[in-house]
């Protein structure tokens, strides 16, 4: 099957205008005869329920967590991006797009790319109306600032909580159309199966995450906004819940997977404090405008940090990227960092973490101001570590935290499955490979608010579907299908805990498919995978039964998802023989250690299909070409 | 260190449910309480018995999944810090701690210390929004907001409706969540078209799902891990009298021709 990525022609700057008057319209008398299940609740989740219920849609949405609000969007804290050039310094749609393809190292679509940056405008505007509470100046205008791998203040923030405020705003838009009647939300309820009859997506297998009861659902299209996959690492910044199965399942029923390997670690987390550790926890990247990075020019130097004289210290990105200094992109900060550790620098009981110090700026402009602007992050710094950043530097060290990859899509947000349509961070679209910070959120609202409505429209304008219920034999089958793995999971009753086997796996991949990969490494991790998969279905134990709230059955079926996962992840880095923004292959380096990226060999986005249970998963390529911003190796010096 | 913990069993929302007696050792000050039951519910399935049932996404503080009672102090003894972002550092060597579920009748209980806060949904759905359709909207500067009152909307949109101000009331009454929202969005400019009707309508709502009134105890602000202050309630009370008072049905808007 040839790819296509259905991108327009033409100027760049009128493709996504001409698309869109291209699109076939439904008449909105007809919308409401449409149903559409969006899986997810999240910043795209919500945005396009809520979006699409407003047009008129018969609208289902599901999430796992309690309620929709909860989705784990909500802890996105620094910011939004959006070409708004208010602080007249000299941003622009041309410019966030060139920002954009060039910190996603040349890896994604230029013609995604720039609709993006032409939404983001659109994003703010109708936040801003939401009541979204965005920082304000005195004169009552809208605040900036600048983040990781920008030099305009172009970042939209609510304090350190901006993922919550825009996240309210779509979960309080999409309540009122469940009270409006247009949209039935199903919390607490799983998506674990896609179905799909004569090619298409017709609709979904659900489990209630409380009764136990497995459910199907038909629809004339189905949308999953079902959040990034960051959890196969097992330690990351994301929730808990976090999960790939939506869009896993989707991959075994045709849909293919998008540039799996391009994994971002972000460079400013706490660091791990022990054995029974569950999560990372992010520190924002808003920290890195008024804190300097270092580490003891000495290894092994255990002195405390306020013990070691100026001289002593190494402000390391200030000295090998003096234009970007400690504002270089996320992928280079990491592996900064990691090189300082591996050379014996590194700071804290583990050796596993670098200075990030306040000291300077809270002598230049008090610490007022400084707590002004990170309060609510110093307070959890100090709840979690019991150190205060105030009076010692931070310690920190990077962590697993967004994936760019995900379902294949073409510029229509639709996957190889006619029907199945992907949105934020499940598909594996704008951000190349790398996304620079403040931009996630700004994709996910771009996709659920103003993509999805016009090319939904005219998918179901110009694709005339037949009836179907649900006691079709494709819906039937499927409903079987999961209800025979969930009888499986529970009848194993082996030896070793659901997240005994996590653990592992999220260990064999931060060592092996991490911030540093190489062809060997990668080649035993999915050996090793493999067989851990092996182990899984003959040793794992879950207790309890199926007809009630069961939270080790539901972690379960997630980790059986990520062991599968991991290693056509594996594969994919092993297959991609260059180095490229959060992809960093060992045999590809410069002479100073910087990503080497092939662009005559490795200019695609890779796309892999499932081909059956026990085969080798077949690789597809999507030729990307750039026309606007030319390939260069990127510079932060 | 050790502990021992009493933790509320509960197979079921029909269930009688009990305190169960568990002791956990070397427990490092580092874990977080979750981390602490986490490595609970990995010996009990070793043992073979159920692990417990709580409800965490985040573990950051921000999605309001968490939550339970702690000796009788909803998310435990450290201010304005939810149960996933206390740590076990805050707790003496030998401590006995009692874990119980949100106890109120809006909010049954599902499992173990899991409940049932869909109430608080339908409240935000009754009125807690402000009535934009996506792209309606006008330039983000069109409307200038004076900082002092875009901060304390922000102050108030930080509720994470995790409910620990309705387990924490005597009278289980919602107005803390409730009358968040309704400052939030009451104190902005966007938000004064509907002011009243929201507030009408958001506090009709909590009265129908079954919480109780305010009488001014103030133990919601206590617990509250995010700082809500209780003068948001004021607000509320005040918005809802205004609208209570100029309160009209909806008109039919078609007309002839
Ligand atoms: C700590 C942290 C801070 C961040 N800060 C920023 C920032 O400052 N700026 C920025 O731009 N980005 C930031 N990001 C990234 C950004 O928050 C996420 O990429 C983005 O919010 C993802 O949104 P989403 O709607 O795609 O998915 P999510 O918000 O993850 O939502 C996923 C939804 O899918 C549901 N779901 C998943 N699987 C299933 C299933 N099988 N069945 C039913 N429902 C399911 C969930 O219940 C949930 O509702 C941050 C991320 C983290 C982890
Ligand atoms: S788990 Fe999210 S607030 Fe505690």
């Amino acid at each position: 099957m040839a790819l296509n990525p259905r991108t327009p022609s033409g100027p760049i700057e009128k493709r996504w205008d001409n698309a869109k008057f291209e699109m076939k319209l439904v008449n909105p008398a007809n919308k409401r005869k449409y149903n559409v299940l969006v899986v997810g609740s999240g910043l795209a989740g919500g945005s396009a329920a809520a979006t699409l219920a407003e047009l008129g849609y018969n609208v289902k949405c599901f999430c796992f967590q309690d309620s929709p609000r909860r989705a784990h969007s909500i802890a996105a804290q620094g910011g939004i991006n959006a070409a708004k050039n208010y602080q007249n310094d000299g941003d622009s749609i041309y410019r966030l797009f060139y920002d954009t393809v060039k910190g996603g190292d040349f890896r994604a679509r230029e013609s995604n790319v720039y609709r993006l940056a032409q939404i983001s405008v659109n994003i703010i505007d109708q936040a801003v109306a939401q009541g979204v509470p965005f920082a304000r100046e005195y004169g009552g205008t809208l605040a900036n600032r600048s983040f990781g791998g920008a030099q305009v203040s172009r970042t939209f923030y609510a304090r350190g909580q901006t993922g919550q405020q825009l996240l309210l705003g779509a979960y309080q838009a999409l309540e009122r159309q469940i009270d409006a009647g247009r949209v039935k939300m199903f919390p607490r309820t799983e998506m674990l199966d896609l179905i799909v009859i004569d090619g298409k997506a017709r609709g979904i297998i659900t489990r209630n995450l409380v009764s136990g009861q497995i459910d199907i659902h038909m629809a004339d299209a189905v949308l999953l906004a079902t959040g990034g996959y960051g959890n196969v690492f097992y330690l990351s910044t994301n929730a808990k819940g976090s999960n790939v199965t939506a869009g896993w399942r989707a991959y075994k029923r045709g849909a293919f997977f998008g540039n799996p390997c391009f994994t971002q670690i972000h460079p400013t987390c706490i660091p791990v404090s022990g054995d029974y550790q569950s999560k990372l926890t992010l520190m924002s990247e808003s920290l890195r405008n008024d804190g300097r990075i270092w580490v003891p020019k000495k290894q092994g130097d255990t002195r405390p940090p306020q013990q070691i004289p100026e001289a002593e210290r190494d402000y390391y990105l200030e000295r090998i990227y003096p234009s970007f200094g400690n504002l270089v992109p996320r992928d280079v900060a990491s592996r900064a960092a990691k090189r300082m550790c591996d050379e014996g620098q590194g700071v804290g009981n583990t050796g596993l973490g670098v200075y990030l110090d306040f000291g300077a700026s809270i002598e230049r402009l008090g610490q007022q101001a400084i707590s002004e602007r990170y309060g609510n992050l110093f307070e959890m710094y100090e709840r979690i570590t019991g150190e205060s950043p105030y009076k010692t530097p931070m310690r920190i060290f990077p962590a697993v935290h967004y994936t760019m990859g995900g379902l294949w899509v073409d510029y229509h947000l639709m996957s190889t499955i006619p029907g199945l349509f992907v949105l934020g961070e499940a598909n594996f679209s704008d951000h190349g490979a790398n996304r620079l910070g403040a931009s996630a959120l700004m994709q996910g609202l771009a996709d659920g608010y103003f993509v999805i409505p016009y090319t939904l429209g005219n998918y179901l304008a110009s694709n005339p579907l037949d009836k179907v219920a649900g006691d079709h034999p494709s819906a039937q089958a499927a409903k079987e299908e999961v209800e025979a793995r969930v009888r499986t999971l529970l009848s194993i009753k082996g030896r070793r805990t659901v997240d005994s086997f996590h653990r592992e796996l999220g260990k064999l991949m931060w060592d092996h498919c991490g911030m540093a990969r190489n062809k060997t490494a990668l080649d035993g991790a999915a050996e090793k995978i493999r067989a851990l998969k092996g182990e899984f279905w003959q040793n794992v134990n879950v207790l309890g039964e199926s007809s009630d709230l069961n939270q080790s059955l539901e972690k379960a079926g997630r980790v059986a998802d990520f062991l599968e996962l991991g290693e056509l992840m594996c594969i994919d880095a092993a297959d991609r023989n260059e180095s490229c923004g959060g992809h960093f292959r060992e045999e590809y380096q410069t002479l100073e250690g910087e990503a080497m990226r092939d662009d005559a060999n490795f200019s695609y986005a890779a796309a892999w299909e499932y081909t059956g249970e026990g085969k080798p998963a077949a690789l597809h390529k999507e030729p990307l070409t750039f026309e606007y911003v030319k390939p260069s190796q990127r510079s932060y010096k | 260190m050790r502990l021992t913990l009493h933790i509320w069993r509960q197979k079921s929302p029909t269930d009688k449910g009990r305190m169960v007696p568990y002791t956990l050792d070397s427990v490092s000050g580092h874990m977080s309480f979750l981390e602490m039951l986490d490595v609970l519910n990995e010996q009990l399935i070793g043992k073979g018995e159920e692990p417990v049932a709580f409800d965490h996404d985040c573990r950051e503080g921000i999605c309001g999944s968490c939550g339970f009672v702690i000796n009788g102090v909803a998310h435990g003894p450290r201010r304005g810090t939810t149960v996933c972002q206390l740590h076990m550092r805050e707790f003496e060597d030998n401590a006995e701690l009692y874990l119980e579920p949100w106890r109120a009748a809006a909010f049954p209980v599902i499992k173990d210390l899991v409940v049932n806060r869909s109430a608080f949904d339908r409240i935000i759905a009754s009125g807690g929004y402000i009535s934009v359709p996506t792209g309606s909207a006008p330039d983000g500067n069109a409307i200038p907001v004076p900082k002092q009152d875009s901060d304390m909307a922000m102050a108030a949109a930080t509720c994470i409706g995790c409910g620990a101000c309705v387990a924490a009331c005597p009278n289980a009454s919602a107005s803390l969540f409730t009358s968040a929202k309704i400052s939030h969005l009451g104190l902005l400019p966007q938000g004064q078209p509907e002011r009243h009707s929201r507030a009408v309508r958001m506090v009709a709502q909590a009265k129908d799902e079954g919480f109780g009134n305010c009488t001014n105890i103030g133990e919601c602000e206590a617990v509250c891990p995010k700082g809500i202050q209780i003068e948001n309630i004021a607000r509320m009370n005040r918005d809802f009298i205004a609208g209570a008072a100029a309160y009209r049905e909806a008109q039919a808007e078609a007309g002839a021709g």
